[in-house]
C-alpha cells in the first residue's frame, strides 16, 4: 500500500481515493431514492381518505428537538474530522461520540413520534397519507440506525488500531453519510412539517 | 401439515408437476456429480469466492444462458397455445403466469446480467486496469442478483409464479386480484437483484472515472466503455426508484399499506408512474451497451476506425438525459389529458435522432471498409436494418393520438421485441462469439454460428413481423386464445413457427460451445479477430493481473495504433502487483439474501428477522475486518509470462488473420 504523504490522511492511498469517490455516486443514488420518496409524499399528501391530516397530526416540540439535535450532530462530526486532520485521536474520538449520543437523541424523540401518530390513530395502514409520511421519516430513521452502529464501528477501530490511512477513510466517509442525512432532514423539516402545519 | 399448505401451487398442472420432479432431479444430479468428482473445493476456490471480474464475468454469463433458456421455454410455451384458435395446451391462469415470468426473466434475470457479463469481462480490459475498484463488492453484486434469479425461478414449483404482467400494475398485482404469493416474488426478488444492480453501477463508475491506464483520457476510451459507462449512470440514478416502488408494493401486498390501493387516498398510477420512471431508462441500460459492443465489433470487421466517435459519445449523452423524460408513453390511453401526451409524445420521437445519429455512425464506419463476414459482423448487420425497423414503429407508438389504436396489441409487442432481440439479443450473441475466445482460449466455429444467426434472424422475422399485422387488426396482448372467426389464426401459427426456428437457433449456440470446446485449436494467439482495442493487448486466456505491465495509451484505438503505427504500449520493467484476496462473504451474503427474501415473501417472520440481522451481522465483520490484499511478485509474474511463450506490445505478431 503506497501511502502519498502530500494528500490529507483519507486521500492518502489509491483505495482511500476510490472509496470516497464510490461513496459520493452512492450519494447520488440515495439522493434519488429520496427523492423518490419526496414526490410520492408530495402525491399523498392531500390523500388523506378516513384518515387525518398532516395539521392535525404534527406536533412542533419534539420536531424543534430532532431538528436542533440532528444539525447539532452535523456540526460535531465536521469538528471530528478537521480534529482527525489535525491528528488529534482523542479529540476526534470525542466529537464522534458526541456525534453519536445526539444522533440517538434524535432516534429516541423519533420513536417517540411514531407512538404519537399511532396513538392518534396515523398508523402506517390509515391512509395514502400517513403511509407516504411515515415511509419517508422510516427510510430517514432507518439511515440514522445503520448510522449509529456504523459509527460506532469507526470508533472502537480507530481507538483499537489509531489513525491509520484506512480508519481515516472510514471517519471521512462516515461524515459524508451524516451530512447527507443531515441534508435530507432539513427537507423534511422544511417540506414536510413546516408547509404540513402551516 | 398446515404450514407447508402455503408453499403448495395454487393452479398446478401435470407441467408444473413434471417440472418439480425435473428440478429435484437436476437439483440432485448437480450435488452427486460434484461430489463424485470431488470438485467442491475446486468451486468454492476457484468461483464461489472469487473476486476477479473475469471469473464473475464468466458466472454471469453462464446464468445469463441459463435465463434465456427459461425465459425461452416460457416464449414457446406462449407462441404454441397461440398456435391455433381455441388452443388447450394451457389455461388463462397459466398463461397469464407464463407472460409475467417471460418478461421478468428476460428483461431483469437474461439481458440485465449478459450486459454485466460484458462489463465485467471488458471494461478493466479495455481501460487498462487490473480489476474494478471494489472487487469484492462486485463479487456481492454477482450473488445477489444470483439469489434474486433463483428466488424468482422457485417461484413456480412454490407457491406459484406472479400473474400481473411484467409491469405489475396496480390494483391488479395487489392483495385483491393476485391472491397467491406470485406478486411477492416478483417484488422481492427484483428488489434483491436490483441492490446487485446498483451496486454493480456504483463500482463501474467509480472504475471507469478513476482506473484507466496512463494516458487515456475520456474521449480516448474505447466504445463499449463508453457505453458502459453510461448505461451505468443511468443504472445509479434509475434503479433507486425501482427500490422505493418495490417497497411500496411490497408494504402494500404484506402490510396492507394504501400506496396503490383505490381506497383511503392510495393511488395506483403512481405505480405505474415510477414502475416507467425506472423502465424506460431501463431499456435504454440494455441497449446502449450493445451499442457499444456493435461499435466495437463493427470497426473491427470493417478495419476502419469507428466513424463519429465524438458524436457516438454526444448522442449516447443525450439517450440517457431523454430516456428520463419519455416515461409517460407507455401508458398514453390512461387519461392523462392532451397536453402531457403530446410534450411526452416529442421527447419520445426526439429519441429517434441520437439514434439515428449512431446508425448512421455505423454505416459510415462501413463505408469504404474491407468487411470481413464473421458470425459477430453478421449479427451487426443484421441488427442495422432490423433494428431501424422496430426504432420507426417506435415513432409510430410514440404518436399519442395514434397510439390509442396501437396500445395493448401485438403491435407493441412486435415492437419491442423488434428492438430488443435485434438490438440486445443479437449484440450479446455478436458479443459472445468475438470475445470468446479471450476467455476460454479457442474459437466458436464460424460455420455453426453462421447457421444460428440464419436460424435467428428468419425465426425472428417469421415471428415478430405477423405480429404487426395482427396487432392493426386488433389482436390483444395478454389474451391467451382468440375464437376462429378473428381470422388471426395462420399468421399466429406463422409466428410459432418463427419461434420454433428460434428455438432451435438458441440450441445450436449450445452445441457450437461443446464442438468447439471438442474441436476448435487452442494456439489462435491473443488477437485472433486483428482487433483494435485494448483488451486484445493481453495474454488469451487473460492472466489473473490483467496486464504485467500498465499500458500506455495514446488514441482510442491503442491496440490497433501499436500493430500499425508502433506505438509502444508496454514500456518500463514488471513490478510487483497488488491483488485482492478471495473472500466467502459475499456467496454467504446471497444466500442469506435468499432466505430472507424467501421468508418475506411467506411471511414468515421469525426467519426474516434472523436473516436480516445475519446479513448486519456480514457489514459489520466486513467493517472489521482488515484486508489489504496480496501481492504478485515479479519472479511469479515473469514465470506466468513466459509461459504464454509470447509478450504482446513488445513486437509485431505475425498472427494477425482472422481464423476461420
Amino acid at each position: 500500500m503506497k501511502i502519498d504523504h502530500t494528500q490529507p490522511l483519507e486521500y492518502s492511498t489509491d483505495q482511500n481515493q476510490l472509496n470516497i469517490l464510490g461513496f459520493w455516486i452512492f450519494l447520488g443514488a440515495e439522493i434519488m431514492l429520496f427523492a423518490t420518496l419526496f414526490t410520492s409524499y408530495f402525491i399523498f399528501e392531500g390523500r388523506t381518505g378516513s384518515g387525518p391530516t398532516p395539521a392535525e397530526i404534527f406536533e412542533i416540540t419534539p420536531v424543534l428537538i430532532e431538528t436542533f439535535v440532528l444539525l447539532t450532530s452535523s456540526f460535531t462530526i465536521g469538528l471530528g474530522v478537521h480534529a482527525m486532520r489535525l491528528g488529534r485521536k482523542n479529540a476526534m474520538l470525542t466529537f464522534f461520540g458526541v456525534t453519536l449520543l445526539l444522533g440517538l437523541v434524535f432516534l429516541g424523540v423519533e420513536i417517540y413520534e411514531f407512538m404519537h401518530y399511532y396513538h392518534v390513530g396515523a398508523t402506517y395502514q390509515t391512509s395514502g397519507f400517513t403511509a407516504g409520511l411515515l415511509t419517508l421519516l422510516g427510510t430517514h430513521g432507518a439511515h440514522v440506525t445503520l448510522g449509529l452502529f456504523w459509527g460506532l464501528f469507526i470508533i472502537l477501530q480507530v481507538k483499537k488500531r489509531g489513525l491509520t490511512p484506512e480508519n481515516a477513510n472510514k471517519s471521512f466517509i462516515f461524515s459524508l453519510y451524516w451530512h447527507f442525512l443531515d441534508v435530507v432532514w432539513i427537507f423534511i423539516f422544511s417540506f414536510v412539517y413546516l408547509k404540513g402545519m402551516m | 401439515m398446515e404450514f407447508f399448505e402455503r408453499f403448495a401451487v395454487p393452479h398446478a398442472s401435470p407441467m408444473i408437476y413434471a417440472s418439480m420432479v425435473a428440478i429435484a432431479l437436476v437439483s440432485i444430479g448437480i450435488v452427486v456429480g460434484i461430489t463424485y468428482f470431488k470438485k467442491w473445493g475446486y468451486l468454492w476456490r476457484e468461483w464461489f469466492t472469487t473476486v476477479d471480474h473475469k471469473k464473475i464475468g464468466i458466472m454471469y454469463l453462464i446464468s445469463a444462458l441459463l435465463m434465456l433458456f427459461r425465459g425461452g421455454a416460457d416464449a414457446i410455451l406462449m407462441r404454441a397455445q397461440l398456435s391455433a384458435p381455441e388452443m388447450k395446451l394451457l389455461d388463462a391462469q397459466h398463461y397469464n403466469e407464463i407472460f409475467t415470468t417471460h418478461g421478468v426473466v428476460m428483461i431483469i434475470f437474461m439481458a440485465m446480467p449478459f450486459i454485466f457479463a460484458f462489463m465485467n469481462l471488458i471494461v478493466p480490459l479495455q481501460i487498462g486496469a487490473r480489476d474494478v475498484a471494489f472487487p469484492r463488492l462486485n463479487a456481492l453484486s454477482f450473488w445477489l442478483f444470483f439469489a434474486g434469479a433463483m428466488l424468482f425461478n422457485i417461484s413456480f414449483v412454490v407457491g406459484g409464479s406472479p400473474d400481473a404482467g411484467w409491469t405489475s400494475y396496480f390494483p391488479l398485482a395487489g392483495n385483491d386480484f393476485s391472491t397467491s404469493v406470485g406478486t411477492n416474488y416478483y417484488m422481492i426478488a427484483i428488489q434483491i437483484s436490483g441492490i446487485g444492480s446498483l451496486m454493480t453501477g456504483i463500482n463501474m463508475i467509480t472504475t471507469i472515472l478513476k482506473m484507466r491506464a496512463p494516458g487515456m483520457t475520456l474521449m480516448k476510451m474505447p466504445m463499449f466503455t463508453w457505453s458502459a459507462f453510461i448505461a451505468n449512470v443511468i443504472i445509479v440514478f434509475a434503479f433507486p426508484v425501482l427500490t422505493i416502488a418495490l417497497l411500496m408494493g411490497t408494504t402494500d401486498r404484506l402490510f396492507g399499506t394504501n400506496f396503490f390501493t383505490t381506497t383511503n387516498g392510495g393511488m395506483d398510477m403512481l405505480w405505474a408512474n415510477f414502475f416507467w420512471v425506472w423502465g424506460h431508462p431501463e431499456v435504454y441500460i440494455l441497449i446502449l451497451p450493445a451499442f457499444g459492443i456493435y461499435s466495437e465489433v463493427i470497426s473491427t470487421f470493417s478495419s476502419r476506425n469507428l466513424y463519429g466517435y465524438k458524436s457516438m459519445v454526444g448522442s449516447m449523452v443525450l439517450i440517457s438525459l431523454l430516456s428520463f423524460l419519455v416515461w409517460t408513453h407507455h401508458f398514453f390511453t390512461m387519461g392523462q389529458g392532451a397536453l402531457t401526451n403530446s410534450i411526452f409524445s416529442i421527447t419520445t420521437m426526439a429519441i429517434a435522432v441520437p439514434t439515428g445519429v449512431k446508425i448512421f455512425n455505423w454505416l459510415f464506419t462501413m463505408y469504404k471498409g474491407k468487411i470481413r463476414f464473421t458470425v459477430p459482423m453478421l449479427y451487426s448487420l443484421g441488427f442495422i436494418p432490423l433494428f431501424t425497423v422496430g426504432g420507426v414503429t417506435g415513432v409510430m407508438l410514440a404518436m399519442s393520438a395514434a397510439d390509442y389504436q396501437f396500445h395493448n396489441t401485438m403491435f407493441l409487442v412486435a415492437h419491442f421485441h423488434n428492438t430488443i432481440i435485434p438490438g440486445v439479443v443479437f449484440a450479446m450473441l455478436a458479443g459472445l462469439t468475438y470475445y470468446w475466445p479471450k476467455f476460454f482460449g479457442f474459437m466458436l466455429n464460424e460455420k455453426i454460428g453462421k447457421i444460428t444467426f440464419w436460424l435467428l434472424t428468419v425465426g425472428f422475422v417469421l415471428a415478430f413481423f405477423p405480429m404487426y399485422i395482427t396487432g392493426l387488426d386488433g389482436q390483444a396482448r395478454r389474451m391467451y386464445t382468440y375464437s376462429e372467426a378473428t381470422g388471426f389464426a395462420p399468421l399466429n401459427m406463422l409466428s410459432f413457427v418463427g419461434a420454433a426456428l428460434m428455438a432451435i437457433g438458441f440450441v445450436t449456440i449450445v452445441y457450437n460451445i461443446y464442438y468447439s470446446f471438442k474441436n476448435s485449436p487452442r494456439d489462435i494467439g491473443s488477437d485472433p479477430w486483428d482487433a483494435r482495442s485494448l483488451e486484445w493487448a493481453t495474454h488469451t486466456p487473460v492472466p489473473e493481473y490483467n496486464f504485467a505491465r500498465v499500458p500506455q495509451v495514446a488514441s482510442s484505438e491503442a491496440f490497433w495504433d501499436m500493430k500499425k503505427k508502433g506505438h509502444q504500449l508496454f514500456k518500463g520493467e514488471i513490478k510487483d502487483i497488488h491483488m485482492p484476496n478471495n473472500s466467502g462473504v459475499p456467496f454467504v451474503m446471497g444466500i442469506i439474501f435468499f432466505i430472507a427474501g424467501f421468508s418475506f415473501i411467506f411471511a414468515m417472520w421469525v426467519p426474516a428477522v434472523i436473516a436480516l440481522i445475519g446479513i448486519f451481522v456480514c457489514m459489520a465483520l466486513r467493517s472489521f475486518e482488515q484486508d489489504h490484499g496480496r501481492h504478485i511478485h515479479v519472479k511469479e509474474i515473469k514465470e506466468i509470462e513466459a509461459q504464454y511463450g509470447e509478450v504482446p506490445g513488445n513486437e509485431n505478431r505475425s498472427h494477425t488473420t482472422t481464423r476461420v
